[in-house]
């Protein structure tokens, strides 16, 4: 057990996964991991690379990836957006790296070491064109530690860019970690070609599960690999069938991950009031659920470590005893609506969402939680940030649902 | 009067056309035939200049196994995918940014860098500042065509003044860069030009450039006839090709006798005269050396790794 920040665990937990290159850029507030990398990396035989961009940073991780190692970039902000274009890259090329981006207050420069959960839509929708996500919020610094590894294996079992987001809070707080050696299984693999060198070779040959087996580069097989689209022997292409089914495909692979990773379902057996939070917000939640469950309410919490892809099934499960839901987050509205995507019309939903540069208190939750049970068909003023919930009035005061007990008992 | 048939080659000077490379058998091994037809326009600088790169790869290597091309976007880009070896196919601008990560990651690869004018000059110039910095053992061929042909002929950063391009309809504004200058500014420790006219020259330079143990950059003033020769009343490929090579007598002797080619004196964008050649070659440590990487060449200058300060920091 080591008193550690979230910034270093998340080093520890690279390095611990078998990460022996990174390229990154400084800035706020992810700049300790580079910092620990730089440390680290040369005692475990690995390379660090300060960048001049973070273009260049997550360019150099992927063609480390592509020779066959294991590779990881860290940033904010301004940096994922930069980087959205090589995300994309990775995606369609089929190289597997971690990006960790560690939110602060945007758009723009915004708030640089103020805690934000604003990016989880760009973690999903950053780059142009289709692109599925495999993006991971860990709640704390364990989480940390233990979701940096297994961004790493599901990284390198589906061949594809996997996102770490957390906030500034969870990166900048210490905790006592257990930095455990990770279970083999976890950490996955590449999946490896059989198939012989030569003119008949085919890279972009999908295995069972969907995921392409390319060899490292300079191991006895030639071929080509680009951000085109193309064919399995990885030639460009225009055939609009092939195209098609190459993104069906990478699309599909990306799904295995909501198998992969659990969600927390906190007291949710009995829980008709439904709280709904990822990272920082999620351990505040947990906090309020308590409080509220001491007032004879039924709460409980229900907190994604996946956001991309969204576990619509298992989060219309958890919600299926949920009168009343509360979405909170520190943004203007994100993760809400892929929760009133799933939930629309079975519940009232309430999001509380705050986007100031300060994280949600517990007694900001439970008040908003008792506003709602008072009211629940009124679609009130938010009490953090002022803002009316229109979006979702709709759901509160259109929908036929017949809230018998406001309080649950 | 000019050195294009003394090449060791039987490429056509303008063999780039319609998919037909007239090559010989010892290059053709290191073709990916399946990658054909190519998609360079008639008359096209970079065949000659994938022809004469071929020919060099094919005396020095059996297969191109450990060799990897990395490029960006464009035209000059597109050759390494005639090649067959392991090609990285990169996005617009960043082939320097990739081929670095492989590098540091697989230092017994070499490692060569394709980009074009646009590619690392405009948009992926601060890679190229960088990786020139950090003496990364690469070799970096870009091809000068001044001119975004694949988009359709829009201005480059090389672009001289004065000329015509589809964004330049008055005549273009903005002074070029000399990308060799610039290079060697930001401490390329092997620089040179060369001439698609020239492609033994180029292979010469090109077989050094691959010597040097570190950054070695080779910019190659090639020619797009589709716009930028089009547009500026160059004339065709093989005008293009006598043009790179003005006022040495006998060409401009030449020049005069071919109708489609005006003379230099007459009121046109004029291409500046460039040294070929090695421009600029020095010796210093190569970032593997520094970071103490293991595997890589070396550049056979004193000192090496310098992360002993952050061992004893680790204890």
């Amino acid at each position: 057990m080591r008193l550690i920040q979230g910034n270093e665990a998340c080093a520890e937990g690279a390095i611990a996964a078998g990460c022996r290159f990174f390229a990154g850029y400084p800035i706020s507030p992810s700049s300790e991991i580079a910092e620990a990398m730089a440390r680290m990396l040369p005692r475990h035989g690995g390379v660090f690379l300060q960048a001049e961009d973070e273009l260049a940073s997550l360019g150099a991780v992927l063609g480390a990836a592509l020779g066959g190692t294991k590779a990881m970039t860290a940033t904010s902000g301004p940096g994922f957006s930069l980087m959205q274009e090589h995300i994309g890259y990775g995606y369609l090329a089929e190289i597997p790296c971690v990006v960790v981006d560690v939110m602060r207050g945007g758009p723009s420069t915004g708030l640089p070491t103020q805690p934000s959960q604003g990016d989880v839509m760009q973690a999903q929708w950053g780059s142009h064109g289709d692109r599925a996500a495999v993006v991971l919020a860990p709640v704390g610094v364990q989480e940390v530690y233990d979701l940096t590894i297994q961004a790493f294996g599901l990284s390198e079992t589906l061949r594809m860019p996997v996102t770490l987001l957390y906030d500034e809070v969870v990166g900048h707080m210490r905790e006592g970690v257990d930095l455990a050696i990770p279970d083999p299984m976890t950490l996955g693999g590449r999946p490896r070609s059989s198939q012989p060198a030569g003119p008949s070779f085919r890279p972009y040959k999908a295995n069972a599960t969907g995921v392409a087996e390319l060899p490292d580069f300079g191991r006895g097989y030639r071929f080509h690999v680009t951000g085109l689209m193309h064919d399995e022997r990885g030639f460009p292409t225009t055939d609009t069938s092939v195209v098609a089914a190459l993104l069906e495909r990478l699309e599909n692979k990306a799904q295995a991950a909501k198998d992969l990773v659990m969600p927390e379902a906190y007291l949710m057996d009995d829980a008709t009031l439904v709280l709904v939070a990822y990272g920082i917000t999620g351990r505040t939640a947990k906090a309020a659920v308590d409080t509220l469950r001491s007032r004879g309410i039924r709460a409980g919490l229900w907190r994604p470590r996946l956001l991309w892809p969204a576990q619509d099934e298992m989060l219309r499960g958890a919600l299926q005893n949920a009168e009343m839901v509360v979405v909170a987050e520190m943004n203007r509205g994100q993760w809400a609506r892929e929760v009133e995507r799933v939930a629309a019309g079975s519940v009232i939903l309430r999001p509380l969402l705050k986007a100031g540069g300060a994280t949600i208190t517990t007694e900001e939750m439970v008040g908003h939680a008792l506003d709602m049970l008072e009211a629940p068909d009124i679609a009130s003023p938010d009490r953090v940030s002022g803002r009316t919930t229109e979006l979702y009035a709709n759901i509160s005061s259109g929908s036929a649902v017949a809230l018998e007990s406001k309080v649950v008992e | 009067m000019s050195t294009v048939m003394d090449t060791d080659t039987d490429t056509a000077v303008d063999g780039a056309a319609g998919g037909s490379v007239a090559i010989t058998g010892r290059e053709k091994r290191l073709l990916r035939h399946a990658m054909m037809p190519h998609m360079l326009c008639p008359g096209c600088g970079h065949g000659i200049v994938l022809d004469a790169m071929l020919s060099v790869l094919s005396e020095r290597y059996e297969n191109l196994d450990n060799v990897a091309f990395v490029a960006g976007i464009g035209c000059s880009s597109r050759i390494i995918g005639y090649i067959d070896a392991c090609t990285l196919h990169t996005a617009h601008g960043r082939p320097l940014s990739f081929a670095t990560g492989l590098k540091l990651a697989r230092p017994d690869l070499t490692v060569v860098v394709i980009t074009g004018d646009g590619d690392g000059l405009s948009i992926g110039g601060n890679h190229l500042i960088h990786a020139a910095r950090r003496n990364v053992d690469l070799t970096c061929v870009l091809l000068n065509n001044e001119i975004y042909g694949m988009t359709g002929g829009q201005a480059a950063p090389t672009t001289v003044l004065g000329a015509y391009t589809s964004t330049t309809p008055l005549g273009n504004t903005q002074h070029p860069f000399d990308a060799a200058e610039l290079a060697k500014a930001a401490g390329a420790t092997f620089v040179a030009r060369s001439q698609s006219y020239r492609p033994q020259v180029f292979g010469e330079l090109f077989s050094q450039a691959l010597d040097h143990v570190g950054f070695s950059f080779l910019e190659v003033m090639s020619d797009c006839t589709e716009y930028f020769g089009r547009i500026n009343r160059f004339g065709e490929g093989a005008d293009m090709l006598m043009g790179q090579a003005r006022y040495e007598p006998s060409i401009d002797a030449d020049l005069a006798r071919i109708p489609t080619v005006e003379p230099v004196t007459i009121k046109q964008p004029v291409r500046p005269v460039l040294p070929i050649g090695v421009l600029h070659r020095s010796s210093r440590l190569t970032l593997e050396e520094t970071l103490g990487i293991e595997g890589g060449r070396s550049s056979g200058v004193a000192g090496g790794k310098v992360d002993d300060a952050v061992q004893r920091m680790n204890g």
